[in-house]
């Protein structure tokens, strides 16, 4: 099977000055001082992606993923193991990097195509697309400078997207513009899938990853600690890697764990509009105040909800809780649901513990009601 | 249609060629990039011009008016006030500016180009060296206005350039090319690490400027005192000397000239033959390139690290 990218024993080693001397007078009245230390951005990293896959990449900030796609893109050269690439590749690393403010819209285009390794008539062939799709319209006469900062990353979108890459790599830019762009930035990803391109997704929106990636790979501190199914890896990304996001005052993370999730009959089957019970362990070190997450998934990874956490606070007592959730009448259809668990501390902002998958729900449907969720709507006749 | 799209797709892609990113690519691999990249760097050298004017209706007058005030001023302290009485002294000097302009810009452009540009070379992939390449490009385009302006003089004039020299100028304009780009990329590569070069940079510049006889006459000022102790070699040491002189030979044409002050030969430039010339061009043409090589080479190495000092 022909591979896309195939990165292969990837090291990448940065050089840290404590102290620099960035001069030449200071290099020569200190001669061999300022101290420098290696840093290991990436450690032995291997792994292939074959055409048409989209790779969700995953890993808190300092764990390597922009080191990653820099090098996969050639911004940087590892310093040992090799990557190989086939067909062009097009990579959103930043939005407008290569912009120059002075420009006009309409010369930063070409600039930006040339810079993704375009000739010149190939953009001028596009040049009308690409601005369609940026919807900057009359401006792109105008020098990017007096531009909003909304229309900036629509050209670059535009063009980046614009250009046929067999790889798209994209780097957290999802979130540009309105909604609305936002929506026909993930309809085209969904194109691109679709025509067999690969793409490679670095996201901190784990909602994202589900409904775009069939496989994500999970780096941790330089190393690669996961590579598989997008569930699996999102499972160790949240469940062993929440620790270092928060701040070592407030890590009450390992000291508090969810044990259990139960029903009282054992069983996670359901009917449509039942009531539902479930029963939620949670070992804890220490008392501790926070807030109780839970997100339901249908089976393709759409959120389909996941409750306001500022609403259910929990006050967690030392040694193990008992947290009850109960659900008055469920309105999911036919189908199989996934549940993630979690809490969060009291601002909502770091994770305390977390399940993914911490069960999954089978519900079956006596109606003959369609799609996923139970509206019943009644009709009248007035 | 998606489906069909795709599987033709993959079909393409397995008959596509695999680029490799390595730690350490080879010199003819960078060599190739730089040149795959050629239309970035035409693109690069057509915004840089474009960004210096941007707003000024007079654009390309300004980047003249530099080195026209030059050759106004060293016209008037060199043949006016001092009286070194070459004839046409304006064709001689104006033959020699061109070229250090050339070499002067290039240079001082370079040594912060990868700096000014740090957002870029953080964040987009293309061979670092295209940044002084297009400063050297930029700064080629003005080269050939002066040209034109030069020539115009020799009109006006009515000098006559040495015809049957002409066909060295080619390989002179080449030569001073790969000289200045080679200069340019290590100096930008070098800034990077060493950020006080800049200031260092401009020092050596005007020091060389005044070792190269652009605004005097080597053979008629140092030429005899260096001889008489064989030193004449130190002067060429200095790689815009023989460029310099090649640029005169041609456009000033004569070797000898009446002196207008005091009326007796004056020795302007060396009374080499035209085979020397062509002997000397050449050896410089190949030292340069091989310089060009080692300097890609060195710059290879100085790139690695470029992200974290940036």
């Amino acid at each position: 099977m022909v591979k896309t990218i195939e990165v292969i024993g990837v090291n990448k080693e940065f050089v840290i000055h404590h102290e620099r001397h960035q001069s030449l007078k200071e290099r020569l009245l200190h001669p061999g001082s300022g101290s420098s230390e290696k840093f290991h951005a990436l450690e032995n990293i291997s792994f292939s992606v074959s055409p048409g896959e989209t790779v969700g990449v995953l890993g808190h900030n300092g764990s390597g993923k922009s080191t990653l796609l820099k090098t996969i893109c050639g911004v940087l050269a590892p310093t040992s193991g090799e990557i190989k690439l086939r067909g062009n590749l097009a990579a959103l690393l930043e939005l407008g990097a290569g912009f120059q403010p002075e420009l006009s819209g309409r010369e930063n285009v070409y600039l930006y195509g040339a810079m993704l390794g375009l000739k010149r008539r190939e953009v001028a062939a596009i040049f009308d697309e690409i601005v369609d799709f940026s919807e900057i319209g009359k401006f792109i006469d105008t020098q990017v400078k007096f531009f909003s900062s909304g229309m900036y990353v629509r050209l670059a979108f535009a063009v980046a997207v614009n250009v046929d890459p067999d790889i798209l790599v994209v780097d957290e830019v999802l979130a540009v513009g309105d909604e609305r762009f936002q929506a026909k930035c993930m309809d085209r990803i969904v194109r691109f899938q679709q025509e067999g391109r690969t793409i490679l997704l670095v996201t901190h929106n784990g909602d994202q990853v589900r409904q775009l990636c069939s496989r994500a790979i999970v780096l941790d501190h330089g190393s690669l600690v996961a590579d598989g199914p997008t569930n699996e890896s999102l499972k160790v990304f949240r469940e062993h890697l929440h620790a270092d996001e928060a701040t070592p005052a407030e890590t009450a993370s390992g000291q508090i764990r969810i044990t259990s999730v139960t029903t009282p009959s054992g069983s996670f089957d359901v009917r449509t509009g039942a009531g539902m019970h479930f029963d939620v362990g949670v070992e804890s070190a220490q008392a501790y105040g926070g807030q109780f997450v839970m997100e339901i998934f249908s089976r393709r990874g759409e959120l389909i909800s996941r409750p306001d956490a500022q609403a259910t606070p929990v006050h967690l007592k030392p040694g193990i809780n008992a947290i009850g959730i109960d659900i008055a009448e469920l309105p999911l259809l036919d189908g199989v649901y996934e549940m993630n668990i979690g809490l969060l501390d009291e601002r909502g902002q770091n994770v305390l513990a977390w399940s993914e998958r911490a069960a999954t729900l089978q519900v079956g449907s006596d109606g003959r009601e369609r799609g996923i969720v139970e509206i019943a709507p009644r009709v009248t006749q007035l | 249609m998606g489906e069909v799209g795709s599987e033709a797709r993959v079909r393409d892609l397995s008959n596509a060629p695999v680029r490799t990113v390595s730690a350490r690519p080879s010199l003819r691999g960078r060599l190739a990039n730089v040149w795959q990249r050629r239309e970035l760097l035409g693109q690069l050298i057509v915004s840089d011009i474009r960004v210096k004017y941007k707003g000024s209706a007079l654009g390309l007058f300004w980047s003249m008016l530099a080195p026209a005030m030059n050759l106004a001023i060293y016209y008037l302290v060199f043949s006016v006030f001092l009286k070194n009485g070459i004839p046409n002294f304006v064709i001689y000097l104006f033959s020699g500016l061109v070229v250090w302009n050339m070499f002067l810009n290039s240079v001082i452009g370079s040594t912060t180009v990868v700096i000014a540009r740090a957002g870029l070379v953080k964040k987009v992939a293309f061979p670092r060296e295209i940044l002084a390449l297009s400063t050297v490009g930029a700064t080629a385009v003005y080269f050939l206005v002066q040209m034109a302006v030069l020539s115009l003089f020799l009109l006006i004039l009515g000098h006559q350039p040495a015809w049957s020299y002409l066909p060295l100028l080619p390989v002179a304009v080449v030569t001073l090319y790969i000289l200045t780009a080679s200069v340019s990329i290590l100096m930008s590569g070098v800034t990077v690490y060493m950020r006080d070069m800049a200031h260092l940079v401009e020092v050596l510049l005007q020091l060389t400027f005044w070792l190269t006889p652009v605004v005097y006459s080597y053979e008629n000022t140092i030429s005899p005192a260096l001889a008489s102790h064989g030193l004449s070699w130190l002067y060429f040491i200095n790689p815009m000397t023989p460029l310099v002189m090649t640029f005169q030979r041609i456009f000033y044409g004569a070797t000898n000239a009446i002196s207008l002050t005091s009326g007796q030969v004056l020795h302007v430039l060396p009374q080499w033959s035209m085979a020397h010339y062509w002997t000397v061009n050449l050896i410089l043409l190949g030292l340069v390139t091989a310089f060009y090589l080692v300097v890609e080479y060195l710059f290879g190495r100085l790139e690695t690290n470029f992200e974290s000092e940036l």
